[in-house]
């Protein structure tokens, strides 16, 4: 029992891992790129779409894992993208509701958000084949990896290109964020390219480049590791 | 008496790079010179600038590859591409701009990408188009030409507005760009591209003051003897055959070709070839900058290719596009298209005939494969 209970809590250590670092949507598997490095101009328009990323892509996994007995396969995709879209609907009437400004500047993209390959993926490669809770967590931790790196270059974008950060905090939470806005430098001058599309590519670029190095320096000290061990096993072993 | 054997290329080129880029730059002194005579100090301290932030950049950048940086620093292509990036730049533009002007040139376009050799675009344009369309409006900030300026920066207030934006005496530098009428004035392309969007005619356009009069009348004042030197010094780096003459040749008749097109069919909207010859970066960019060996392309017809379309889409752009200037925007396009022309103009090799390239390469491939 107790063993059970252990590779359980392994399976979802690996699905965090998966989702946050190793097989990361943005960063690694390069999936929706489009809304990525076209909202991501500001912090809160990257939390906006990131917020409304993983709540279809948790919402979608459940659903599918759900279905995942009767949905023939021939007719998979359809299926999966009927139910993507329909939270994705739901989303959109959401945040018309409650967050107008911010629905308004993120405009296309939110009903956009039914093409991210990084749902539909998520919904074809995990969902389609495992347990609804496990489903549900790959969801979250997918989803959370997306969110991440969408704040993380909108936050570097609004920093170096318009010298702010939270600007415009109250058009996802309220009016209680109307002071959040930090301002970092102020002037005529802003450097326009971060806020532009290029903006997006070049940090993109930068932000895989970082994940790379860090990847190659985690590498390098496991296979320190792994010598290690692998000298005492042979000290050992009976050949 | 020794026979060695070795094998080919026979006959090794006696140049090296460094000797190639310094002769480059020793040839865009005459022009260097006429851009300080008649927009001052401010094009000298943004050279020094320039070099000692792309040197800087590329030595960091190799220390940091673990490559050898005396070694590679000693072929002179930073300093070029810092020359040629500051030759581009407002001279009175802030320090700091054109730092990042050059770190975005070193870094990502040249270093990023490999080094010296590896660049698909040329470094010094990718950093003035950074520039360009991050800092629009200072971008745009040039001082009127020596002799319509009404205030002329020494030396001292040079350095002073390039550091602080205030000269000695407190002048920023929208008072210094205040010509003898008071008017703030234009670069000659500015000041076309604003009469004509006011609904003026191009022919009333040059008579402005920007403009010399006489019998070049769109040769922009200063600006046309700054080309005429570049001009001169590209035709110094042909005779010597450190460029080719095929790159700078079919900018200049694209330029031409198209311009005198547009030009006939309605002189009053568009600029005749010697107004685009002779105003902005043409000069520059067909002898200086195109020419680029790494990033232009390789094959003799494509030479022609690359050329000609450079000095196309410059008219075009100029003239349809939201830039006043865009030789750096044909070059960085052209660059793009490199592999593609290169692809399509491989000339023939001896004994082998040009038809079904396809079909021979083809089977080509089938023989390795076999």
């Amino acid at each position: 029992m107790s063993n059970e209970d252990n590779s359980q809590k392994d399976m979802f250590k690996d699905l965090a891992i998966q989702g946050l670092w190793k097989n990361n949507p943005a960063l690694v598997q390069l999936l929706g790129l489009c809304p990525l490095l076209a909202v991501t101009s500001t912090f809160i328009n990257g939390l906006g779409l990131g917020l409304a990323t993983l709540i279809v892509l948790i919402g979608s996994n459940i659903t599918v894992s759900v279905v995942r007995q009767w949905v023939p396969n021939e007719i998979r995709i359809p299926v999966f993208v009927m139910i993507i879209a329909a939270y994705v609907t739901v989303i959109e009437l959401l945040m018309n509701a409650y967050t107008y400004n911010l629905y308004l500047t993120l405009g296309i993209f939110i009903p956009l958000i039914v093409t991210n390959c990084a749902i539909i993926g998520r919904a074809e490669a995990f969902a389609s084949k495992n347990s609804v809770l496990l489903s549900a967590f790959d969801g979250l931790t997918m989803g959370m990896g997306f969110t991440v790196v969408l704040v993380l270059l909108g936050g570097l974008r609004e920093i170096i290109g318009a010298g702010t950060l939270f600007a415009g905090a109250e058009r996802l939470f309220g009016d209680i964020a109307a002071g959040w806005s930090i301002t970092f430098y102020q002037g005529d001058t802003t450097f326009l390219l971060a806020i532009l599309p290029p903006g997006a590519f070049l940090g993109m670029g930068l932000i895989i480049a970082v994940k790379n190095s860090i990847d190659a320096k985690l590498e390098k000290v496991q296979t320190k590791k792994n010598t290690v061990t692998i000298q005492r096993a042979r000290v050992t072993t009976e050949v | 008496m020794i026979l060695g054997t070795s094998s080919s290329p026979h006959h090794t080129a006696r140049r090296s790079t460094q000797i190639i880029m310094q002769l480059v730059m020793l040839a865009a002194i005459p022009g260097l010179l006429a851009q300080w005579y008649f927009f001052g100090w401010g094009v000298v301290i943004q050279l020094a600038l320039a070099i000692v932030t792309c040197v800087g950049c590329e030595a960091l950048v190799l220390a940091l590859r673990k490559k050898p940086v005396v070694f590679v620093l000693n072929d002179y292509s930073a300093v070029l591409t810092g020359w040629l990036l500051a030759i581009c730049l407002p001279p009175l533009l802030p320090w700091w701009m054109t730092v990042i002007g050059c770190v975005f040139a070193i870094v990502i376009a040249k270093q990023l990408y490999g080094g010296l050799g590896f660049n698909i675009f040329n470094p010094a344009m990718i950093g003035y188009v950074v520039l360009l369309i991050s800092f629009p409006a200072q971008m745009s900030q040039w001082l009127p030409v020596n002799g319509l300026a009404e205030l002329s920066p020494s030396l001292l207030d040079s350095l002073s507005v390039i550091f602080t934006g205030f000269t000695v005496s407190g002048h920023d530098i929208e008072q210094l760009r205040y010509t003898i009428d008071g008017v703030t004035s234009a670069t000659p392309l500015d000041s076309v591209r604003t009469a004509i969007t006011l609904n003026n005619t191009y022919s009333d356009a040059i008579n402005s003051p920007v403009f010399n009069g006489g019998l070049l009348a769109s040769w922009g004042a200063g600006w046309g003897w700054i080309s005429a030197f570049y001009l001169l010094g590209g035709i110094a780096l042909i005779m010597a055959n450190i460029i080719n003459w095929r790159i700078p040749v079919s900018v200049l008749v694209g330029v031409a070709i198209t311009a005198t097109v547009l030009n006939l069919l309605n002189g009053d909207l568009y600029g005749s070839a010697v107004y685009h010859w002779f105003n902005g970066a043409v000069m520059v960019g067909a002898f200086f900058i195109a020419t680029d060996p790494v990033s232009a392309s390789t094959t003799a017809k494509g030479k022609v290719v690359f050329g000609a379309l450079i000095g196309f889409w410059i008219v075009i752009i100029r003239t349809f596009g939201g830039y006043p200037d865009a030789v750096a925007f044909s070059i960085l396009f052209l660059n793009m298209s490199v592999p593609l022309i290169d692809y399509y103009t491989q000339p023939r090799t001896y004994g082998h005939s040009t038809k079904n390239r396809a079909e021979n390469s083809a089977e080509k491939r089938k023989k390795k494969s076999n």
